[in-house]
Parts: C-alpha cells; structure tokens; sequence
C-alpha cells in the first residue's frame, strides 16, 4: 500500500515538476507583457517535433537534433512570436491578443499535422526507462531524472533572476516597467528575453515530456490547459507558485486516477481551478492585486 | 449607417436569405442551413466577448448541452418546440454556474474555467454511455413536425432555422438597445467610470454570459435536427475556437458581425477546397495578420474603406484621449 | 445639529511603509461645499480614494447617513446617492451626450429586469433633457463625448455625477485644465445645482481661486493629516497653511 502510494507520489511529482516549467514560462510573459498565451500547450508540443526533424530529416544525432530543437524554438517560439504577434497586436488590447494566440495554436497544431503527421510519433528518450527501487517503491529512472533535471532548471532560473544583474533588470521590468524604464533598465530588450526564456522552458519541458507519451500534435490542449491552471493555483505572479502548482497538478492527477476515478481524471484542473478561485483566488502563493472591479 | 438605409438593408438580406436556397441542390441548402445555426452560436458568444468583453472558449460545450438536451427529449417523444427551451435553460443555469466563480476574480478566468469546462462536457459525454450513448453518440434524432409544415425536407428545415434565427436576432437586437445595451457599451469603454455610475459589472457581465451561452444551446437544438446524428467529438475544443474566431472574425461588438464570421468560416473550407488540408493554417494566418491590420474584424475594415474614401466629419483626435484612467 | 451627510473617521492608509494618511476625520453636512485642498502629495487623492471604495484603508470608518459604507464596491455606494467624477477625463466617448447622462441614471431605475425589457431610456429622457440643459450642453445632444471640448467634456463628466439624484457628489479636481471662460460657467452652475437641490458636495482642487469661491468650508492636509479647517477666509489668512503651501 505504502509503497503504491510513493510510487504515484513520484511520478506524480516527475510530471508535475514538468509542468512546472511550461507553467513558470507562461507565468513570466505574463508578467513581463501581460500576454496571455493560449499557444502555450503548442509551444510544448513543438519543439519535440523539430528534434524529429533534426533527427529524421537532417540525420543529426540525438544531442545535435535536441540542440537544434532548442535553437529553433528560442528562434520561433520567442523572438518571432514577439515581434510578429504580440509587439503589433498588444496596443489593440489583450483580448485581442489572447485571440490571436489562440489562432497561432490552431496555426502550428495544423502545420504540425500537415507537414509532419497527424500520427503520433516514437520519440527518443534522453534518459533510460530502467525500474529502480526507492524504499520499496518502483520507479523508472526516468523519472527520477526528469524530476532532478527540471528542479535543477528552476533552480538555475530562480538564481539567474536573483543574482545576475540582467535578471534583476528583469523583474524590475516585470513589477514596474515604468520605474526600471527610469533606471536606465532596457525595458524592450528585458522582455524579449523573457519570451526567449519561456520558449526555452516550453522546449525542456517538450524534451522530457514527450517521450513518456508520443510525439503528437494535439499533445497541447491537455498541456497548455495544465500549465495554465498551475500558474493560476499557485499564483500568478510568482515562480514559486508556477512550481507549486505543477507539482501538485502532477501528483493529485496521479493520485485521483490511481485512487478515485480513471475516467474523469481529465476533470481534475477544471474542479482544482474552481476551487481556488472560491477559497484563495490570488494563488497558494499569490498575494492579492486588489479587489476586482 | 443612416437609419432608413440600414432598414433597407436587412429588408434586402431577408429577402436574399428566403430566395437564395429555391432551386439549390441538398448540399448548398445544407450548408446555407448550417450557416443560420452558427451565426445564433456566434451571436450569442458575441455579446459574451464584443459587448461584455469576456472570453468564453465553451460556446460549443453549450451547444452539446443543447443538442443532447433537445435530442434526448425529442428520441423520447418530446415536440422540439417543447424540448429546445429546456435545452435553453439548462445552458442558463450552467453558464450562470460557471460564470459566477470566474467572474468574481479580475482577469480572464472566465476564458480557463470555460477552456476546462470544456473537456468536463467532453467527458460526461462520452463515459455516461447510459443516457448518451456514449461514443456512438445518438442516432436518428427527428425534426420538428408543425403540423402543415412538415421539416423532414431540407428546404422546409432551412425556413424554419431561418425563422428562429430570426426570432433569435431580433431578440438580441432588444438586448443591445435596451438600457443593458448601453452598460455594455460603457463598460467597454470605460469599466471604472460605470462601476461609479452604479452600473453593477460584475452581474451584468455574469447574466451577458449567461444568455450568450443560452443563445449557444439553441443553436445546438438546431443542429440536433438539422444533422440528426451527434457525437462528443463535434462539440470539442476546436469547435469552440472556431466560434471564437468566427465573432472575431466577422467585428466582435457589432450587431451583424457573427453572421459575416459564421459565413467566411462555413464557405471558406469550400473556398479554399483546392488547398486541401491546408485551409486552417490559412485560416489562422490570415486571421492573425487581420489582428495585426485591422482588430476589429470585417466590418472594422468596411469602416475603414469608408472612411478613407467616403469624407465624413472628423473627430478631432486630440480631444478622445482621456477616456483611459489608470 | 443634525446627523451628517458624510462623516470620515481616523482614515489610515499606508503604502509600504509610508503612511499617506494619518487619521483623518470630518463630518460634511447636508448642503455644504466642502474643500478639501493641500499641496501636491499631503495625501488628499488616497483620502478620496478610501472614501469612494477605490482603495482599502488600513483603518477607520466611512458613514453616509449614519451607514458604514468601508469596503462597499463603487457600484453599490454609487445606489447609495454617492456620486463622483474624476481627475482625468471620464466620459464615454463613444457614446453621445444623451446616451452618456441616460446611463448616468437609468441604474437607480427599476429591476434589472426591467432595464432589460423595458424602454430603451429607462424612462429617463425628461430628466436626461433638463440635466443637459442645466448644464447648457443643448445644442451638443447628439454629439459623440468624445469629440466635445475639454471643459464641455468636465460638464458633462459632472452632469453625469448628478443625473442620479444623489444626497453627495465628491469632485476630483474640476476644473482641471479647464480654460477661465470655461470655469466661471463651470463653478456658477455648481453652485446653482448645490442652491437648487441643496446636494453637499466635497472638492479635491488645486486651483485656489475656485476653491475659495465655490466652497463654504475649507479642510486643508499636509503629510497626510488636517493642519487648518474654517471658511475660506480664515483659511486664507491661516499661518499653518501659509507655511505648509510655501514648505511643501
């Protein structure tokens, strides 16, 4: 029993410290551009697509084509999203814009299944799958290794935001881009490379997630809906709370499908997200913007 | 427009909708009809997001509710007439009950609690196989029968959405020219200013939701008889979106908007049948670059042609700023 | 004396550590025209803010009518005959004159039902036409907001604060901006609807010379506490204020 539990809570956390990042990337552009991006669960399910690519039609190797994946989503994903459709849609407001992020996911889940396939694909595991056994729990290495990988990304990010000067320029930028306008802070250059990060933290979570499932281009409505509500249980306004979220997005969603009810595990963020907007709207860790108007 | 211009106009459409099916073939009719059926889904969404400026991504969520409402009822020996209003309701009740949790919170909340209501629709559709028929969806649903009038036909069945249609849109032109018309308008424009004039926006928004979604299930009713066959998998996410963009599309916040969107995105498959799968990334590329150029859709952009070519009095724009207060 | 019309009680509000108001409180009585001044930063603005619902204060009570009002949304005070205007522009340019006094009104007008199936001016057409006409905005009926003068729009902006009939009117900086022709009209018609109604208003202003002439009593703050209160000669001539004004 005990060791059913901490196999479930493992995994759980695996995949929830995964969706952390994919929740941490979208809390940042929120903060950075107030964009709600709607493509979010796209820009998760692409990058592994370019591995294939990289591998099937450039005959790289696997850490050649992963580079590549990488490279190009920064690439698509960050600069050219920002400057092709938030930086000219933004002053139109950000319903308009949240519309046009929603066309640009129906745009690359299409292209995807266009140009790619609309099959599922194999896609190669960086980390081997081996059981081991952990207090008497079986749990595959791979997830060990990816809750490991991810935590140590959100580590380094957090660090790079509190201790680099470029990272404090950021979150000045965040929190007042009036005031770090003042400070002599480069207020454009700041955001963009928060979208460059969030595509960089959507291309991670693409590496470690996809080979678990297979690589498929309707992999991002279930994602981006995951990532979003993390964001939003954890607090919308914090990398802490984006990390919160995920995890326990991951693990309630294993623990209800092991315990509860298979079938209706997929209702779970709906219910989790109801439920924080009655008790706690601001997020676990959120504090309140004041009252809404 | 001028008044007496805009009557002649939409004498002329009505008109235009009544001949256009005579002598057509099943296939135009059918698409004709299904034009009607997601102008109502779009009209509805309309008000949610033109004049309420709320995002809703369930439209088709509550189309399902009142498709499996109206079926279910209709199979059972129902008259549509009775069965389609409690459909209606159930799309109230429901959207009310969403609305009000999400709509309590600043932001777009409502756009994820309805993103992930979505997939709660999707699956009770499919897993209560007892009174949906799960997967296999329900089969042989009839089409109303009004006595002389008989729908099983497709022209008949296109005249009598064409009727509700009617009926639906002047129901909705009451709506945006009554004094709940004028909040949206100033709520739009200006959120704080009307909270301090007493206009209470948060329930507002909530009961503009909640009707949109209504406006949602009847359009399902329709298409409950108009397919006679439905399954979870038309309701999906993807069929919510292209709602969205449909109202997007054709100016969110104007009155006909919806049809022109509901129109571009129903002919546009068979417009651009000769890209064959590739008409949705035309699509959503199109639409994005029409975000970029013109945000308020097509009727935004007939606006523009007519300023640029048709002199009028001009504003003058040093004097409409201000309106924003931080 | 009868029970006041608005009564501020010790009003904290502090901002990361800076207290921007200090305890104040007053009493405004029915048909007064209170002023409330002091340089730029004394913490009038966040005073304002707290009275209206618009932000929290840290401590203290509002009563309207004897009624706590502390943490009532804008939208419900507003239904308890407070109305407001703003610093900045606040009319809704799209919209015309008629229809922006119309909305000004048509929420204190029947059930929510009503507004939905009733007539398209709530029954407000009378009232909207003499409001307008109080203001003398006649010949701009039809007019879009937005495309009317600058002081046109800060009559309209006050017309709308009172087209609900409310027992007090806060005006934040009226005649901000306002030309000199303009503001003579503006204050002259102010103190005629206060004389004709016996509506109590409070003013938040900078401009001197209209606070002085429009208003009965004056309270004046300084780092976010009173430092004089009295008409507006005595004012005038207090040291206090003198030495706030000339330090500040």
């Amino acid at each position: 029993m005990m060791s059913q539990f901490l196999q479930v809570l493992l995994s759980g956390l695996a995949t929830g410290s995964i969706y952390a990042l994919v929740a941490i990337g979208f809390a940042l552009v929120w903060q950075a551009a107030q964009t709600i991006n709607f493509a979010q669960g796209e820009f998760v399910m692409l990058p592994a697509f370019l591995v294939l690519v990289g591998l099937n039609y450039f005959d790289l190797p696997l850490w050649g084509a992963l580079l590549f994946g990488l490279a190009m989503s920064i690439l698509i994903l960050g600069a050219a999203f920002k400057k092709l459709v938030v930086e000219p849609i933004l002053p139109h407001g950000g319903i308009t814009l949240v519309i046009a992020t929603i066309a640009l996911g129906i745009l690359i889940r299409e292209s995807v299944k266009e140009f790619y396939s609309a099959e599922g694909q194999p896609f190669p595991s960086i980390f081997p799958s081996d059981p081991i056994n952990i207090f008497g729990a079986v749990v595959s290495l791979q997830d060990i290794l990816n809750l490991v990988l991810s935590l140590g990304i959100v580590v380094l990010l957090t660090l790079f935001l509190n201790r680099t000067r470029t990272g404090r320029c950021m979150q000045a930028t965040a929190q007042n881009p009036a005031v770090a306008e003042i400070l002599g802070v480069d207020v454009k250059r700041m955001v963009l490379y928060t979208f460059l990060i969030n595509a960089a933290l959507a291309a991670l979570a693409s590496f470690l997630i996809t080979p678990v499932y297979l690589a498929k281009f309707s992999n991002g409505e279930t994602l981006g809906l995951i990532a979003f509500i993390a964001a939003i249980i954890g607090g919308f306004n914090q990398i802490r709370g984006a990390l919160v979220g995920g995890l326990l997005i991951g693990v309630l969603d294993n623990l209800v499908a092991t315990y509860v009810t298979a079938e209706y595990r997929a209702a779970l963020p709906l219910i989790l997200l109801i439920l924080i907007i009655l008790v706690r709207p601001q997020g676990i860790l959120g504090t309140p913007e004041g009252r809404a108007v | 427009m001028a008044a007496w211009l805009r009557r002649i106009l939409i004498v002329a459409l009505i008109t235009l909708a009544i001949a256009a099916p005579l002598g057509q073939g099943n296939y135009i009719i059918y698409v004709m009809t299904s034009w009607l059926v997601f102008s109502v889904a779009a009209m509805g969404l309309n008000l949610t997001l033109g004049y309420a400026g709320q995002i809703s991504l369930a439209q088709a969520s509550f189309m399902a509710i009142g498709a499996y409402t109206t079926a279910l009822l209709t199979l059972a020996g129902w008259h549509w007439l009775a069965a389609m209003p409690l459909g209606v309701l159930a799309c109230f009740v429901v959207g009310f009950g969403l609305g009000y949790p999400a709509l309590r919170v600043k932001g777009h909340f409502l756009a994820f609690v309805t993103l992930a209501f979505n997939t709660l629709v999707f699956l009770v559709l499919r897993n209560e196989e007892w009174l949906t028929g799960g997967t296999y969806g329900l089969v042989g649903i009839p089409r109303p029968n009004l006595g002389l009038f008989s729908t099983m036909r497709s022209l008949p069945f296109y005249y009598f959405t064409l009727t509700v249609t009617i009926i639906a849109a002047l129901a909705m032109w009451g709506i945006v020219r009554s004094p709940w018309g004028r909040a949206f308008r100033a709520l739009r424009e200006n959120p704080i200013r009307a909270e301090s004039l007493g206009v209470d926006t948060r329930r507002i928004t909530l009961l503009a939701f909640a009707i949109g979604s209504m406006y949602g299930g009847l359009a399902g009713a329709l298409i409950a008889s108009l397919v006679q066959f439905i399954e979870p998998g038309s309701f999906g996410l993807a069929h919510s979106l292209r709602i969205l963009l449909m109202v997007a599309v054709g100016g969110a916040g104007y009155f006909f908007g919806p049809f022109l969107g509901a129109g571009v995105v129903i002919l546009l498959p068979e417009i651009l049948r000769f890209t064959e799968g590739y008409y949705l990334i035309i699509y959503a590329v199109l639409v994005i670059v029409m975000l970029i150029f013109v945000p308020t859709g097509m009727i935004g952009m007939w606006g523009r042609i007519r300023d640029r070519f048709i002199a009028r009095p001009v504003a003058r724009a040093d004097l409409q700023q201000g309106a924003q207060l931080k | 004396m009868s029970q006041p019309v608005l009564s501020v009680r010790s009003i904290v509000k502090t901002f990361g550590g800076i207290k921007a108001v200090r305890g104040v409180s007053f009493d405004v009585h029915k048909g007064e025209i209170l002023g409330l001044i002091g340089p730029n930063g004394s913490g009038k603005s966040t005073l304002f803010n707290c009275i209206l619902g618009q932000l929290e204060p840290d401590a203290g009570q509002v009563h309207v009518y004897g009624r706590d009002v502390s943490g009532l949304r804008p939208s419900k005070l507003n239904r308890l005959g407070v109305g407001r205007t703003f610093q900045q522009l606040s009319v809704f340019p799209k919209m015309s004159v008629f229809d922006n006094i119309v909305l000004a009104g048509q929420e204190h007008r029947g059930t929510m039902l009503s507004r939905l199936f009733g007539p398209s001016d709530a029954g407000l057409t009378a009232d909207a036409e003499r409001m307008i006409s109080f203001f003398r905005l006649d010949h701009l009926r039809g007019t879009l907001a937005g495309s009317l003068s600058y002081g046109q729009q800060k009559l309209l902006d006050a017309a709308m604060a009172f087209m609900a009939g409310p027992a007090l009117v806060l005006l934040d900086e009226p005649a901000g901006g306002v030309n000199l022709t303009m503001l003579a009209h503006l204050r002259e018609r102010l103190a005629a609807y206060n004389a004709e109604h016996g509506t109590t208003f409070v003013v938040i202003e900078h401009n001197m010379e209209f606070v002085m002439s429009l208003c009965t009593r004056v309270i004046v703050l300084a780092e976010g506490a009173v430092i004089a209160e009295g008409t507006p000669d005595e004012i005038r001539s207090n040291q206090t204020v003198i030495d706030a004004y000339l330090g500040g």
